[in-house]
C-alpha cells in the first residue's frame, strides 16, 4: 500500500514540482528575426568562392568539388588565359539543392571554395537560388589569408617558370650525367 | 436592470466571461506550457501575443467546414454543440460570487453531474458518426473513462455535500466561511481533481485522443469550427472543473476583504487552471488498462472510505 501511494501520488508531486521549477529557467529561444543568432565562425552557409592575395581567382577548375559534391549541385567549366593560368568559364551553383555539407570546401585543393557563416538565402522565386560565378565571387581572401595557389604550386605560368616557385628546386636535366 | 442572481445582465455577462475566458485558454495554456519547457510561446500576435486566439479563430473559421461522406450526416453535426451546450448549462450552477450567478438551484451538485454525464454523449456521437476506426476507439475509450470516472467524482463530492447538508453550492461555499472543505476533506479534494482531469479528458488522461495512438481519437474527422467547438468544450471543461474545485473544496468567492469577491472567485480559478497545465506539462499519459485499474480498484473504494469516515464523523459529531 505504501509503495503504491509512493508510486502513484509522490512521485508524481515530485514530476510537477520539478517541472515547475522550470519556470524560473533562463528561456533557449532566440527571438531571430529580431535578436540575430552569433553564429559560429566555422559555421557553413553561405558558399562563395576567394581570391588569392593578389586578387586573382582561386579556382583552377578542377573539378574536384563538383565530384565531392554528394547533391550534383556545382557546375563549372575549365577554361585558360593567355598566361597559363586555369580557371572557370562559369561556376554555378544551385542552392535550393545545396545540403550545405561542406565537401566541397575539403575537396578544394586551392582554398577558392569555402563556406560562410551567413544563412539567409531564402527566395521567392526558385531560379534566383541559382547562383553564379559573379555572385559566388568575393574580393578577399577568405578564412586564408596569406596561401596563393600560383605562388607554390609547379605549374608554369607567364613570368613563373618551372622551378620558382616558393620552396621549389629547378627542375634536374634526366638526362645529364654531371653531378 | 439590476445584476442579481438570474438577471438577464448577469447571465449575459456570465456566458460572454465564459466563452471568451475559455478562447483565451489556449493562449494561456500554449504560454505557460512555453514556460515550463524553458521556451517562449506564441508572443507575436499583439501584446505578449494576446491576439493569438483572434488569429486562431479566424484560422478555424475560413477553414473548409468538411463532412466526409461516409459519416452520419446528422450525429456528426449534432455532436460538437452538445459538449458547448451541456458545459455552459453546467455553469449557470455555479456561484461566482454574491449575486453573481445565473441560478440558485437546491440541486446544483447533482445538475453539474448530471450535465457531466451527458458531455460523454457528445463524444461517443462524435465518434461513432465518424465511421473511422481511429474514431470508434476513441469514443469507446472516451464512453469507458467518462462513465468509470464519473462514478466516484459524485461519491468524492458527497463528503462535502453531507458536511454542508445541502446540494445547493452557493450553500456550501456560505459554510466554508469558517474553513475550507480542502482541509477535512481533502481526500475527496485529490480524487475529485483526478477525476475531474479524467472527466474533462486532459493530459495526463486524455486516453480518448491519445495522438500517439489513435491519431486524434473522437475528433479524427472533424475539422473547421466543428473541431474548434471540441477543442473549445475541452477548455470549457477545464475553466469548468476549476471553478468546481474552487466552489466546492477553496471556499468560493470567500477572502480577505481587500479584494472584491469575483476577483478572489478568479484568482482561485486560475491558479487551478495554471495547475491543470502543469499537469500536462508534467505528467505522461497512463496506458488504457491502467487507467481503468486505477479507477476502478483505488480511486473508487479510497472515495467510498473517505464518505464512510465523514458520515461517521457527522454521526459522532452528533449533527444532521
Amino acid at each position: 500500500m505504501l509503495r503504491l501511494i509512493k508510486d502513484t501520488l509522490i512521485s508524481q508531486v515530485v514530476t510537477l514540482w520539478r517541472v515547475f521549477v522550470h519556470a524560473f529557467a533562463k528561456t533557449d529561444t532566440v527571438e531571430y528575426p529580431d535578436v540575430q543568432p552569433q553564429m559560429a565562425a566555422r559555421w557553413r552557409g553561405r558558399i562563395i568562392l576567394s581570391r588569392d592575395p593578389d586578387g586573382e581567382e582561386r579556382c583552377v577548375a578542377c573539378n574536384l568539388c563538383a565530384v565531392a559534391c554528394p547533391v550534383d549541385c556545382i557546375a563549372l567549366q575549365k577554361t585558360e588565359d593567355e598566361e597559363g593560368r586555369w580557371y572557370p568559364e562559369f561556376f554555378r551553383i544551385n542552392f535550393s539543392r545545396c545540403i550545405m555539407c561542406g565537401f566541397c570546401e575539403e575537396a578544394c585543393p586551392t582554398n577558392a571554395i569555402q563556406l560562410t557563416p551567413d544563412f539567409e538565402m531564402a527566395e521567392y522565386v526558385r531560379q534566383d537560388m541559382v547562383w553564379e560565378k559573379e555572385d559566388l565571387l568575393i574580393n578577399g581572401t577568405g578564412k586564408y589569408h596569406d596561401y596563393n595557389f600560383y605562388r607554390v604550386a609547379g605549374k608554369k605560368i607567364r613570368g613563373k617558370d618551372k622551378g620558382e616557385a616558393l620552396n621549389e628546386a629547378p627542375p634536374v636535366n634526366v638526362r645529364s650525367l654531371l653531378p | 436592470m439590476r445584476f442579481e442572481v438570474g438577471s438577464a445582465l448577469s447571465i449575459g455577462a456570465i456566458l460572454f466571461t465564459v466563452i471568451i475566458v475559455a478562447a483565451m485558454l489556449i493562449w494561456v495554456e500554449r504560454r505557460l506550457l512555453g514556460l515550463w519547457q524553458e521556451r517562449l510561446g506564441p508572443n507575436r500576435v499583439g501584446p505578449f501575443g494576446l491576439l493569438q486566439v483572434v488569429a486562431d479563430m479566424i484560422k478555424i473559421f475560413t477553414k473548409e467546414d468538411w463532412v466526409p461522406p461516409f459519416a452520419d450526416k446528422f450525429s456528426f453535426i449534432l455532436a460538437p454543440p452538445i459538449i458547448m451546450v451541456v458545459i455552459l448549462m453546467s455553469f449557470s450552477v455555479i456561484p461566482f460570487a454574491p449575486g453573481v450567478g445565473v441560478i440558485d438551484s437546491d440541486i446544483g451538485v447533482l445538475f453539474v453531474l448530471a450535465m457531466a454525464s451527458l458531455g460523454a454523449y457528445s463524444v461517443m456521437l462524435g465518434g461513432l458518426a465518424s465511421n473511422n476506426k481511429y474514431a470508434l476507439l476513441g469514443s469507446l475509450r472516451a464512453a469507458a473513462q467518462m462513465v468509470s470516472y464519473e462514478v466516484f467524482m459524485g461519491i468524492s463530492l458527497l463528503g462535502v455535500v453531507a458536511l454542508t447538508g445541502s446540494f445547493n453550492l452557493r450553500e456550501i461555499v456560505l459554510a466554508q466561511s469558517d474553513g475550507w472543505y480542502v482541509v477535512p476533506q481533502f481526500v475527496g479534494f485529490v480524487i475529485f481533481l483526478i477525476a475531474g482531469v479524467a472527466e474533462s479528458h486532459r493530459l495526463p488522461f486524455d486516453i480518448p485522443e491519445a495522438e500517439q495512438e489513435i491519431v486524434a481519437g473522437y475528433h479524427t474527422e472533424y475539422s473547421g469550427m466543428k473541431f474548434g467547438m471540441f477543442f473549445v468544450g475541452e477548455y470549457l471543461g477545464v475553466l469548468l472543473i476549476s471553478s468546481l474545485l474552487v466552489v466546492l473544496f477553496c471556499g468560493g468567492w470567500l477572502g480577505p476583504a481587500f479584494l472584491p469577491p469575483i476577483v478572489w472567485f478568479a484568482l482561485k480559478t486560475a491558479f487551478f487552471i495554471a495547475f491543470f497545465i502543469l499537469l500536462r506539462a508534467a505528467i505522461p499519459r497512463p496506458r488504457y488498462d491502467q487507467l481503468m485499474n486505477y479507477g476502478w480498484l483505488f480511486l473508487l473504494p479510497l472515495s467510498l472510505l473517505n464518505l464512510l469516515l465523514t458520515g461517521a464523523f457527522i454521526l459522532w459529531q452528533g449533527g444532521m
